[in-house]
């Protein structure tokens, strides 16, 4: 399998194609250039997310005004949600690295729809300009969270069509990706790659892919719904005029929970990348890892209303649904032991993206067993729209999607950009976001138990020292990720040249150059083996 | 995927005149439909039509009728995930 030859070969960024220029990127179908493409639109969009968050946490140091009014925090909270969900954690690993590396990972040239993946590129960047010229309209920014719940959001005075909108075509992006990564991995698998002998990474954009098709276009009727209420004054959520607030919520929960997967199973993909290649050892469990993607995907899709315990739905649901969600911790709970007894015996390197996956590993299960606190239906009663919930999907989804996701760029780093970061400076970053992390959050679950809810502005003094510690958790969490964006900035501009397979890893990305030439393979692979053959016996 | 392209199945345009007006007659149905008060069978009543309508786009109009099997598993997935969401939806409507 290996493409031995890399003296006379040219890389993607340097191949002369149709355009020169910045059309070459603008117009290319290369689905590396897409992925990148991808990476810089959704870095800058987390740098405003997370100043958004970084200012909210400086005007919750103090109990009342301290640099904003209420409303522009409202503003605040509701655009860092908007931000970082929609233009941050949903596409992220998909687009990025989903892109770049899925056709190398299983021996492709390409993705199945070069020009459709393109087009869901200017989709993304049409639905985040849309979100961020919203700020600048004349209702002022949108003030209803980024749940847009009714029938705030048919009445507040602020606009919301235009947010909604953005949501609404980046639901689109979303779709095209998921129809493209079905299509490429049902189609374009190089000769001899059954399905279980796909990397687990590609099985995670699998599932993943399939939620993004059915679920999303939920969220797009949702949305239209909204628009038509507040344009028309349709009864239609809103009881004022008939209609019915619950369903709103139903109907926007059954998406924006399979969205959670959306965000996490890639994340859990990459780790299963990860911990082979620095264990050194086949994984552990490669078919039940598999179909507990699929478990997740699947379970993840009927568990949604655990988000409206408090709401009023019948007792009924309630149960059912409280059942459900202790039923999706299954499937996590054997990805976690299976990547735990990967590294049993493992003969350990610990690289910086493994110390990363050790800061997942350890976040997610914070993260993953609150969960459980919150689907109880007594503990969800007393912790609903508390800090405990703010804490409890940070965790998870910061703690454990974003985590994975820096993970990931330290780990295929040198593929995509064939230099070689600092890996000293990387690592001593990780204990500078742990603690940072865990003053930042860890603060917000006791603050929750003891009452403090969410997304106030005010609050009473005896909450004050946690905020304090939390706001100063933030600063340490952002020096940490300022540190270690700046130390990859600078492998970028001179590192040096990163070697074919600086990791020992065993899937085909290793297999070609660093960085990977247009078409990714000289000759198209043959596998007859599993993606993480270190020797000996392979699972039946 | 090989007999799909051999095997190209043409609708005629006569076809889709006719599908077209039984939607649009439907579409009539159910406006008709809203207009009595069938107390609990109004959604119901509703759902069946939009089932059928739906029905005749997905087999003809979109051409799965004529498909591999593999894309009516795809559908039919697709399909029992809808019918799960309906019933644990149900769960509340009709027990709130």
């Amino acid at each position: 399998m290996e493409n031995a030859d890399t003296a006379s070969y040219v890389d993607f960024y340097h191949a002369e194609g149709k355009h020169k220029g910045i059309l070459s990127w603008l117009l290319t179908t290369d689905h590396k250039r897409i992925g990148l493409m991808y990476m810089c639109s959704m870095m800058t969009f987390m740098l405003i997310g997370m100043t958004l968050g970084v200012l909210m946490k400086i005007e919750m140091l103090t109990p009342g005004k301290t640099i904003v009014s209420a409303q522009t925090y409202n503003a605040m909270f509701t655009l860092h949600g908007l931000i970082m969900i929609f233009l941050f954690i949903i596409p992220g690993l998909p687009a990025i690295f989903g892109n770049f590396m899925l056709p190398l990972q299983i021996g492709a040239r390409d993705v199945a729809f070069p020009r459709l993946n393109l087009l869901s590129w200017y989709f993304y960047m049409t639905g985040g300009i849309f979100a961020i010229l919203s700020l600048f309209l004349r209702g002022g920014p949108i003030d209803t969270g980024w749940t847009f719940y009714i029938p705030y959001s048919i009445r507040t005075g602020t606009d919301v069509i235009l947010p909604l909108l953005a949501a609404f075509i980046l639901g689109f992006s979303s779709i095209i990706t998921g129809i493209n990564f079905v299509t490429t991995i049902h189609r374009m698998r190089a000769p001899g790659m059954g399905f279980f002998k796909m990397p687990l990474f590609v099985w995670s954009l699998y599932a993943t892919a399939w939620i993004q098709i059915i679920a999303t276009p939920i969220i797009g009727i949702t949305i239209i719904l909204v628009i038509i209420e507040r344009l028309f004054q349709m009864g239609i959520f809103d009881p004022a005029l008939g209609g019915d607030p619950l369903l709103f919520q139903h109907l926007f929960w059954i998406y924006s929970h399979p969205a959670v997967y959306i965000m996490i199973l890639p994340a859990m993909g990459a780790v299963s990348e990860i911990i082979p290649t620095f264990a050194k050892r086949t994984i552990f469990g490669y078919k039940a890892i598999a179909y507990s993607s699929l478990a997740i995907a699947f379970i993840g899709y009927f568990v949604w209303a655990h988000h409206m315990f408090t709401s009023g739905i019948s007792e009924t649901s309630r149960f059912i649904f409280s059942l459900l969600t202790f039923l999706v911790a299954i499937p996590s709970g054997v990805k976690v032991f299976n990547w735990v007894a990967t590294l049993y015996k493992g003969s350990i390197t610990p690289g910086v993206p493994l110390l990363f996956v050790m800061l997942f590993v350890f976040l997610f299960s914070i993260g993953g067993l609150t969960g459980l606190v919150l689907g109880s239906l007594a503990t969800n009663a007393h912790l609903h729209d508390t800090y405990f919930v703010v804490a409890h999907f940070h965790y998870v989804m910061f703690g454990g999607t974003v985590m994975i996701f820096f993970g990931a760029l330290h780990y295929w780093f040198p593929k995509m950009f064939g230099k070689m970061y600092n890996e000293k400076i990387a690592k001593w970053t990780i204990p500078v976001i742990f603690v940072g992390f865990n003053m930042l959050y860890f603060t917000m679950f006791i603050l929750g138990y003891e009452g403090m809810p969410r997304r106030y502005w005010d609050y009473l003094p005896k909450y004050q020292t946690l905020h304090v510690i939390s706001t100063v958790g933030s600063w340490i969490l952002v020096t940490g990720i300022i540190i270690m964006l700046v130390n990859l900035i600078n492998g970028l501009r001179k590192g040096p040249k990163a070697p074919m397979n600086p990791w020992g890893g065993k899937t085909l990305e290793w297999t070609v150059p660093s960085p990977p030439p247009v078409y990714n393979f000289e000759e198209i692979p043959v596998i007859t083996h599993g993606p993480y053959y270190y020797g000996g016996e392979e699972e039946k | 995927m090989e007999k799909a392209k051999n095997d190209i199945h043409k609708t005629g345009y006569g076809t889709y005149v006719l599908i077209w007006l039984i939607l649009v007659g439907l579409t009539i149905a159910t406006v008709t439909a809203s207009g009595f008060n069938l107390g609990d069978f109004t959604l119901i009543i509703a759902l069946l039509i939009a089932a059928i309508k739906s029905g005749f786009v997905i087999n003809i109009f979109m051409h799965i009728k004529f498909e591999d099997k593999i894309f009516k598993v795809f559908l039919g997935l697709a399909f029992m995930t809808l019918l799960a969401v309906f019933v644990l939806t149900s769960f509340d409507v009709f027990f709130r």
